[in-house]
């Protein structure tokens, strides 16, 4: 078998962290190779080293029988390797058409050619059944479009590997069908796709082969049709793992959160429900539903144009999410690298900082109580890292994420808002946040969670509220969950 | 988690403490180059020069690291050293020039808070248009004419000596080090100064009110221009409307030199204070050896760039 793409005993060790010891790879041309593992696996520092982001320590890699190397992203496109990042970073001030080419653009007699550019975007948005004009700005589109935007670039650079990182996180049903479409014309002209995602339903739907690397070695290669999801699970997190969506009892008590009639102009209309101790409330919704606008909204970070809210039968008025926490609320929002975490402190810093306050005395910082609360939730959330000084930004997904919910608990919250709190998160991480919201229902806290994957939903929630363009379209209970009913919900089209 | 002793890790306090063994070596090797350099005389001449960029460093140290930027300091340090000699004639003790200066200083630091922080101007423009609009002021304040005649007990306010030995500018110096030093380390405010800077986003979301950091900020760092205008005005005698031109820039680069990250969120008060001292001391240094002042100004540039390439290369954190 010819490989088009091989990588040789693969190691890079960063300060304290091992995080490829001996790994190779073989990827064959047309087929469609999925890379799996937990967060700190090494997936993405694979394939960086591929893209000339990083440097290996050892070993070697071959493009097509020929020895390669590529010191910086540049190199490896013009060898035709191209990579679609976990950590979406589109120019956000550039129009669409001005990105694709970014780095490559289209000359004519020496100058930009723009009408080139902007005719083939065009063309390329139609292929992929994207309504997106080639001058619109990206700060103007969603998630989901940049990220096809992301694709398009890719498929526009001919490349013959593309390595595409998580590239369904933030994308619809629909959306993934057309772009899975694409991933197999491409695969059938030649091109090879490495998929690295943690959604088992997508990566048995479009992948050939699959290898599986844990702690930063290579456990398994195997083709998609000799494997499966508990096979794949056992080798990803080294044990078995029985239920996906644990579900732990909790008693439901009275309505301790009530919001009535919340609006914010264009993006959430007049709705309204109520919150009860114990209980886990799912929201879900289509992108663009209005679900964290709703959140943010009521969170104090965005002004509401009406609304009241009400805890413990009293209303409160919030303002900012200072009184928001003062109130007994907390958010982890979607975004964290932007609003969750400052990347460049430490994970201790990180964790205080909501509570910096209660860690003082007549506002001098109490430094041996913040480094015991540090450990105490470094070991409570088991978050790997070898110190609480360690920077946020060094960390893997999963483990940053578990630092977001650690700043939030130590607040003491009542009433915990999660969005999005599993995406990007492998497996093993997944489960433990899971478990987590079921120990903090249990002690009598209420907790809303955005989610865009229904299945989690139905997994852990009681009930479920679905938004649709802003309108709270239907709420329904645990007995009564199916798909189909929450998905009709999500799309119902206001008259 | 593993837990680790906290053992020493020599080589990484190396890394991390880089501009300190500069300094050590560079004092080193200028002693050895020129006798003259060690001398005591030139010595407490180092501190004396040091001091004023020194203050206004510690000052500029938490606008930076809250993420912004301030331009304007070297016009509020004139502004405020003509107020100050207009006070300081001697008809009133010298506490009020004192007070008064600062109290400027706190105004246009406030004035430059509220632009950025409501205002939404990013910080370079805003402090742009102060820096040019007080030094109009201090032209106009002082009829474009250097204000001078000030009191006896003013001018010793820089130029005397304490112990024997220790200039009054270097105890200035130290004492608002030790309060900088405090205020940005040990309190919630210090905190919460390096989170925004970190993220702004963030911290809001996390409940900082940082609309009140970032005038908060500003407003230190021009009391502190306010401070050094008081001084400078003891230190030259005189109010001069140009005083203070450029000053802006040798604090920047202290605090860059320093280890401050222009982006926000990190950086150490010692490491400031060393890129402080190290400006003197090559500039000393320079002047000691004999080099013209138009050569410095090319040395300097080149020092900039290289202790930031070095900063940036040793953080090794994407490769």
């Amino acid at each position: 078998m010819e490989y088009i793409l091989e990588m040789k005993h693969i190691s890079k060790n960063f300060p304290g962290v091992k995080a490829l010891d001996d790994v190779s790879l073989q990827i064959v041309p047309g087929e469609v190779h999925a890379l799996m593992g937990e967060n700190g696996a090494g997936k993405s520092t694979l394939m960086k080293i591929l893209m000339g982001i990083y440097t290996s320590d050892s070993g070697e890699i071959l493009l097509n029988g020929k020895p390669y190397k590529a010191r910086n992203p540049r190199e490896a496109m013009d060898n035709g390797i191209s990579m679609i990042h976990q950590e979406l970073s589109p120019i956000v001030d550039m129009p669409v058409y001005e990105n694709i080419f970014v780095g490559r653009e289209i000359r004519k007699n020496g100058i930009v050619d723009k009408n080139a550019e902007i005719e083939e975007t065009r063309r390329l948005l139609e292929d992929l059944g994207m309504h997106v004009s080639p001058n619109d700005l990206l700060r103007n589109l969603s998630v989901a479009q940049c990220q096809l935007i992301e694709i398009i670039k890719a498929i526009s650079i001919n490349a013959k590997v593309i390595i595409m990182d998580e590239p369904t996180a933030a994308i619809t049903d629909k959306e993934v069908d057309i772009l899975f479409s694409h991933i197999k014309k491409l695969a059938a002209g030649g091109v090879a796709i490495i998929y690295i995602s943690h959604r088992m339903e997508e990566i048995f739907q479009i992948s050939d082969r699959i290898t599986v690397l844990r702690d930063g070695t290579r456990i398994n290669t195997d083709e998609a049709a000799n494997l499966n999801r508990d096979k794949l699970i056992t080798m990803m997190v080294g044990r078995e793992i029985t239920d996906i969506y644990p579900k732990m009892e909790a008693t439901i008590g009275d309505v301790v959160f009530e919001a009535k009639n919340i609006s914010r102009k264009g993006l959430v209309k007049d709705v309204s429900f109520q919150l009860r101790t114990g209980e886990i409330l799912g929201l879900s919704g289509l992108i663009g539903a209005g679900r964290s606008e709703l959140l943010e909204g009521i969170f104090g970070v965005s002004k509401l144009e009406r609304g009241e809210i009400f805890i413990h039968g009293k209303k409160v008025n919030i303002h900012s999410p200072k009184d928001a926490i003062k109130a007994g609320l907390a958010l982890v929002t979607e975004d964290r690298k932007n609003s969750g975490l400052n990347l460049v402190g430490t994970i201790a810093s990180n964790i205080t900082m909501v509570s910096i306050a209660d860690l003082s005395k007549n506002s001098i910082v109490n430094d041996g109580k913040i480094r015991k609360v540090s450990d105490e939730y470094i070991d409570k959330m088991k978050i790997k890292t070898p110190s609480r000084d360690q920077v946020v930004g060094n960390l893997s997904g999963g483990n940053q994420q578990k630092v977001v919910i650690a700043k939030w608990l130590l607040s003491n919250p009542e009433i915990i808002f999660l969005d999005e709190p599993t995406r990007g998160i492998d497996v093993g991480a997944k489960r433990d946040i899971y478990l987590l919201i079921g120990e903090l229902v249990k002690s009598g806290k209420a907790v809303i969670v955005v989610s865009s994957e229904i299945p989690e939903l139905m997994g852990i929630c009681d009930r479920i509220m679905i938004m649709a363009e802003g309108n709270l379209t239907g709420i329904v209970e645990r007995a009564e969950f199916s798909q189909e009913k929450i998905m009709s919900y999500a799309s119902t089209i206001s008259v | 988690m593993e837990k680790k002793e906290k053992s020493f890790d020599f080589k990484s306090f190396l890394k991390d403490q880089g501009i300190i063994i500069i300094f050590i070596v560079l004092v080193i090797v200028l002693s050895a180059i020129s006798p003259n350099f060690a001398r005591p005389k030139n010595l407490v001449n180092i501190l004396k020069q040091t001091a004023i960029n020194g203050i206004l460093s510690m000052g500029m140290m938490f606008v930076i690291i809250s993420g912004g930027f301030d331009l304007s300091i070297g016009s509020i340090v004139g502004v405020c050293g003509i107020i100050s000699a207009m006070l300081g004639l001697g008809q009133v003790p010298l506490i009020v020039p004192l007070v008064v200066s600062i109290l400027f200083g706190c105004l246009f630091g406030f004035i430059n808070g509220v632009g950025i922080a409501y205002g939404n101007l990013p910080p370079f423009i805003m402090t742009l248009g102060t820096m040019t609009a007080l030094r109009g002021l201090a032209l106009v304040l002082s009829g474009g004419q250097p204000v001078t005649g000030i009191s006896e007990a003013y001018m010793k306010v820089a130029s005397g000596f304490v112990f024997g030995g220790v200039p009054y500018l270097a105890v200035y110096f130290v004492i608002v080090v030790l309060i900088a030093a405090f205020v940005l380390t040990k309190t919630v405010f210090g905190r919460r100064v390096y989170a925004c800077g970190g993220s702004m986003l963030t911290a809001r979301f996390s409940g900082i009110n940082v609309k009140a950091i970032q005038i908060a900020v500003y407003t230190i760092c021009a009391a502190c221009a306010g401070f050094a205008g008081f001084l400078l005005t003891s230190r030259t005698s005189v109010g001069a409307p140009t005083a203070g031109e450029s000053y802006e820039m040798d604090a920047i680069t202290s605090c860059v030199i320093g280890g401050v990250s222009m982006a926000g969120g990190t950086g150490r008060w010692y490491g400031v204070v060393i890129g402080a001292l190290l400006i003197s001391v090559i500039a000393n240094g320079l002047d000691v050896m004999g080099v013209s002042s138009h050569w410095q100004k090319i040395i300097k540039g080149i020092i900039i760039v290289v202790a930031v390439l070095a900063d940036v290369n040793s953080k090794d954190k994407k490769n």
